[in-house]
C-alpha cells in the first residue's frame, strides 16, 4: 500500500472515531446547562461519554458512518484521478478495519456493495486552488440527519417567508422543527442561500467545515447566525428531543449568487455526531487537524 | 421517573408499570431489525395467506424470540474473528419512525412487549403499546461505542447476504441495555408533548419578525 493511501485510511479513523475539539467542548457546555437528572442532560453525559469510549478504542462514534464525503483542494498538476483511486482504496480498507460501516446501496439492487465503493460513492469535490499544498477535508454524513436535510424557495408562503433574510431565518426554524424526532439533536446546520439546487446542498455541507467559533466575515451572516442560534434553541426541542436548553449548537451560512427567478435556501443538517477530519500534505509531510 | 432492571422476555405486568420518563436498563436475547427487515416481516408473515416454505424455519425462530421479546432499530458495525464469530463494534439506535407503517402490526403479531430506537414513533404505534401492552424504549442517538459494550454476543445473525451487514436480523445478547421510556402502554409519549410544545414556540418565533 503507497503512503497517501495509507494517509487517508488514517483520515478516515480520525473523522470516524472521534469529534473535533470544538464539538465536544460545546457538548460538554451543553450539558452543565440542562437541569442535573434531566432526560437531556443524561442524553448528553451518554454521548460525551461514548466519544470518550470511542476515541480510547478507535471504533466509531456512530455506527452509521455516513456518506464519505471528501472535498479536495489540490495545486497545479496533480492527478485527481491517482487521488480518487488512492482514497477509494483507503476507503475500502477502513470499511474492513470497521472504522466505517459498509453503506453503498446499490439503488437498483438493493444490493449493499460491502466496502463503501459504488456509483459516485463515496463524494467526491475536486478544486484547483493557488496554494502548493494538497488538502483533503472529510464529512461523514449520517443517514438520520442526511433525511432531514431541506432545500427551501423563496418566497415561502406557509411561512409567509419573502426573499430576504428575514425569510430565510423563518424557513431554518421551520427545518429545524420538522428535524425532531429524525436527525439526532443538538445539530449544527450548514446553510447555503442562492446556488442551483445541486451545489446548494455542496455549498450547505461545505459550511459544515467552519469552526463552531468563527465568525463570518459578512456582518448582516454573522448576525443571522447568532439570532437563528438563540431562535432555534427556543424551540426547546433539546437533546434527542426529549426537551431541554440545546436543539442546536451552531449556525453556518454562506451566501452565493443566485438566479433572479431562484432564491434557494439549502439546509445541511448535522447531528451532534458532526464527524469532519482534515489533513494537508506538502512536500511528503501529512499533517491532520 | 424510577428505574427498573428488566429481563427479556418481558411479561406484560412489567411493562403496564413502566410510565414516560423511566430508566431501565435491558437484559437478555434480543434481534435488531430495520426497514428491510420490517417489510421482510410484513410479507412474508403477516399481510399473506401462508409462509412461503423457504421462510418457515426463520419463521418459528422469531416466534419464539420476539413473544415478550423486543425488536432494536439497529444497523450495527460489526467485526467477525479469526474463529468466524461476529462481535458489535458500533451500535447506535436508527430512526424509528421509518417503521411506522409496520410496527404495530408487527407488535401485535408476535406478541412482543416493545420496540428500541430513536426519535419515537407515530399514533399506531403509540395505540398498539396501549393495546398490546408494550412501550417504546429510546436508546441515545449515536452513542454506539458505548451501546455495543452493552452487547455480550452475537447469538446469530439472519438474511446477512440478502440484507447485508446494516439491515440484518443480528440475535443479540445484552447486558444492562440502557434506554428511556419515551412512549408507554398508557397513551403517554414524550416526543408528542414536545413536538406540541415546539409548534408553539415556532409560531411565536415566525411571527416575531
Amino acid at each position: 500500500m503507497d503512503k497517501m493511501t495509507k494517509a487517508f485510511i488514517e483520515l478516515v479513523r480520525r473523522a470516524a472515531t472521534d469529534l473535533p475539539a470544538d464539538v465536544e467542548a460545546v457538548l460538554q457546555a451543553a450539558q452543565a446547562r440542562e437541569e442535573p437528572g434531566s432526560a437531556a442532560a443524561g442524553a448528553l453525559g451518554t454521548i460525551l461519554e461514548n466519544v470518550a469510549l470511542a476515541r480510547a478504542n478507535s471504533t466509531p462514534v456512530c455506527q452509521d458512518t455516513g456518506t464519505p464525503i471528501f472535498y479536495v483542494y489540490h495545486s497545479l498538476g496533480t492527478s485527481t484521478r491517482e487521488l480518487r483511486a488512492q482514497i477509494e482504496a483507503a476507503v475500502a480498507e477502513a470499511t474492513a478495519r470497521a472504522y466505517l460501516r459498509p453503506n453503498a446501496v446499490d439503488s437498483l439492487s438493493g444490493r449493499n456493495s460491502g466496502n463503501n465503493l459504488g456509483v459516485e460513492y463515496p463524494t467526491f469535490h475536486f478544486e484547483e486552488w493557488e496554494e502548493n499544498y494538497l488538502q483533503v477535508k472529510l464529512l461523514l454524513k449520517g443517514g438520520g440527519s442526511e433525511n432531514v436535510g431541506i432545500q427551501y424557495k423563496l418566497p415561502h408562503s406557509p411561512l409567509k417567508a419573502g426573499r430576504d433574510l428575514e425569510g430565510v431565518r423563518k424557513v431554518v426554524l421551520d427545518a429545524v422543527y420538522q428535524a425532531q424526532g429524525k436527525g439526532c439533536a443538538p445539530s449544527v446546520l450548514g446553510i447555503a442561500l442562492g446556488s442551483d439546487r445541486g451545489y446548494g446542498y455542496v455549498h450547505a455541507k461545505e459550511q459544515l467545515f467552519r469552526p463552531l467559533k468563527d465568525v463570518n466575515p459578512a456582518p448582516e451572516l454573522a448576525e443571522l447566525e447568532d439570532r437563528l442560534l438563540r431562535d432555534c434553541n427556543e424551540l426547546g426541542i433539546g437533546p434527542m428531543g426529549f426537551g431541554g436548553q440545546t436543539t442546536v449548537f451552531g449556525v453556518k451560512i454562506g451566501a452565493y449568487h443566485r438566479l433572479p427567478a431562484c432564491y434557494f435556501v439549502s439546509v445541511a443538517y448535522n447531528c451532534w455526531a458532526c464527524r469532519r477530519a482534515q489533513m494537508t500534505v506538502q512536500d511528503e509531510k501529512v499533517e491532520y487537524s | 421517573m424510577a428505574t427498573y432492571e428488566l429481563q427479556i422476555p418481558i411479561s406484560e405486568q412489567e411493562i403496564r408499570a413502566l410510565h414516560v420518563g423511566d430508566t431501565v436498563y435491558l437484559s437478555g436475547v434480543m434481534t435488531t431489525g430495520r426497514d428491510a427487515a420490517h417489510k421482510y416481516l410484513i410479507d412474508n408473515f403477516i399481510c399473506t395467506d401462508s409462509v412461503p416454505e423457504s421462510e418457515q424455519p426463520l419463521y418459528e425462530e422469531l416466534q419464539q424470540l420476539l413473544d415478550g421479546g423486543l425488536i432494536y432499530h439497529c444497523g450495527p458495525v460489526v467485526r467477525q474473528d479469526e474463529e468466524g464469530k461476529w462481535h458489535f463494534v458500533a451500535a447506535g439506535p436508527t430512526t424509528s419512525i421509518r417503521e411506522e407503517p409496520y410496527e404495530a402490526d408487527v407488535i401485535a403479531h408476535f406478541g412482543m412487549r416493545g420496540v428500541i430506537g430513536k426519535g419515537g414513533m407515530g399514533p399506531g404505534t403509540l395505540q398498539a403499546c396501549q393495546e398490546q401492552g408494550a412501550v417504546y424504549f429510546h436508546a441515545v442517538g449515536g452513542a454506539a461505542s458505548l451501546i455495543a459494550n452493552s452487547v455480550k454476543e452475537v447469538v446469530a445473525v439472519r438474511k446477512k447476504e440478502e440484507f447485508g451487514v446494516p439491515e440484518a436480523f443480528w440475535i443479540i445478547r445484552v447486558e444492562r441495555f440502557p434506554v428511556v421510556v419515551t412512549m408507554d402502554s398508557h397513551g403517554q409519549s414524550i416526543h408528542d408533548e414536545v413536538e406540541a410544545a415546539s409548534k408553539e414556540a415556532l409560531a411565536r418565533l415566525v411571527a416575531e419578525g
